[in-house]
C-alpha cells in the first residue's frame, strides 16, 4: 500500500515538473524543475530497489549536470522573452507529434502485455543474489563482465572534458594586464635587476 | 500492486514530454538540452523497470552508460552553446546558418 502510494507521489511529481521544464519562461526555473524531475525519478528508481543508478542520478545529474545548466542560463545575457515567440505558433504540430508518439508507446506496451511478442527472458546469469546489496551487485557485474563497457564510459567523458575545455578556452593575449611572460620572468639575471651600493653615512643614494 | 506497465507509462510519457518540449521551444537551445535530458531520463526509468521486473541487473548497468552518454552529452552541448553565444551574441537556434555553404 505505502508502495502504491510512493510510485504515485514520485510519478505524479516527476510528471509535473517535467510539463514546468518545458512549459515555463525562464530557463532558470526551468532548470529547478529539472532537478525536481530527477529527484523524483530516483524516488522511482529506489522503489525497484535500484539504489546505486538512483544515487547517481542524484549526483551526477542534480550536482554536476543541472548546476552546469544553471552556470551557462546565468552566464549568457539572453532577451529569453525573445525566445519564446515561435511558442504558440508551434503548439498545435507539437501537441498532435506528441499524442501520436504517446499513442504508438501506450499501443506496443499494451501488445507487449498481451504476450503478442515473446520478450527474451534473463538467463538469471545476471540476477542479483537474495543476500547481496544492489550496489555490491552491480559492482561485481561491472568491474567483471562489463569492464570494456566501463572503460569505453571512461573515455567518453574524458573525450568530453578535453572537448569542453578545447571549445571554450580563450588563448590569453600577451600583452594582458596581470598575465605572466614565463619566458621574460627566466630570462631574467640578477646583475640586470639589482645593482649594489655602498653609501656614506649621512648621504642619499642616487638611483 | 504496481507492476511493470505502471514504470513504462511514465517512462513513455516523460519521453512524449521531452518530444514536445522539443517542438515548443524551438528557439531557446538551453530548453532544448533540457528536454533531452529528459528524454534520456525516460530511458533511463525503463531500463531499470525491465531491470527489476526481469530480475537481471544488466540493465542498471546500460541505465549508467546512458547516465555517462548524457553528461557528456550536456556538457559538449552547453559548451558549443557558449562558444555560439560568444561569437554571435544570440543563442536563436532558427537562424543558424553560419555553416551553410
Amino acid at each position: 500500500m505505502i508502495q502504491t502510494l510512493a510510485f504515485y507521489l514520485f510519478a505524479g511529481l516527476v510528471i509535473a515538473s517535467a510539463v514546468m521544464v518545458i512549459m515555463s519562461r525562464n530557463p532558470v526555473h526551468s532548470v529547478l524543475w529539472l532537478i525536481l524531475a530527477f529527484f523524483n525519478a530516483a524516488g522511482l528508481m529506489v522503489l525497484v530497489g535500484a539504489e546505486f543508478i538512483a544515487m547517481l542520478l542524484v549526483i551526477v545529474y542534480v550536482g554536476a549536470v543541472a548546476v552546469l545548466f544553471l552556470f551557462v542560463v546565468m552566464m549568457l545575457d539572453i532577451d529569453f522573452a525573445a525566445m519564446r515567440a515561435g511558442f504558440i505558433k508551434n503548439f498545435p504540430l507539437g501537441i498532435a507529434v506528441a499524442l501520436i508518439l504517446l499513442a504508438e508507446l501506450i499501443l506496443g506496451l499494451g501488445a507487449y502485455n498481451a504476450g503478442g511478442l515473446e520478450l527474451a527472458t534473463a538467463d538469471g546469469s545476471a540476477a542479483q543474489g537474495v543476500d547481496q546489496s544492489n550496489i555490491e551487485a552491480i559492482g561485481v557485474l561491472l568491474y567483471g563482465r562489463y569492464i570494456f563497457l566501463f572503460e569505453v564510459a571512461g573515455i567518453i567523458l574524458l573525450v568530453a572534458m578535453i572537448g569542453a575545455i578545447v571549445l571554450t578556452f580563450q588563448p590569453p593575449k600577451p600583452g594582458a594586464r596581470g598575465r605572466q611572460d614565463i619566458g621574460k620572468q627566466i630570462a631574467r639575471r640578477p646583475h640586470e635587476a639589482t645593482v649594489m651600493k655602498n653609501p656614506e653615512t649621512g648621504q642619499g643614494v642616487e638611483l | 500492486m504496481i507492476g511493470i506497465e505502471h514504470y513504462l507509462v511514465v517512462g513513455a510519457i516523460l519521453f512524449v514530454l521531452g518530444v514536445l518540449g522539443i517542438f515548443l521551444n524551438r528557439k531557446n537551445v538551453i530548453v532544448i538540452l533540457m528536454a533531452i535530458e529528459l528524454i534520456l531520463l525516460a530511458v533511463n526509468i525503463n531500463l531499470v523497470a525491465f531491470s527489476h521486473f526481469m530480475n537481471d541487473l544488466v540493465g542498471q548497468v546500460f541505465a549508467m552508460l546512458v547516465l555517462t552518454v548524457a553528461a557528456a552529452e550536456a556538457a559538449i552541448g552547453l559548451a558549443i552553446l557558449v562558444i555560439y553565444f560568444r561569437g554571435r551574441g544570440t543563442i536563436a537556434v532558427d537562424d543558424v546558418n553560419r555553416m551553410k555553404g
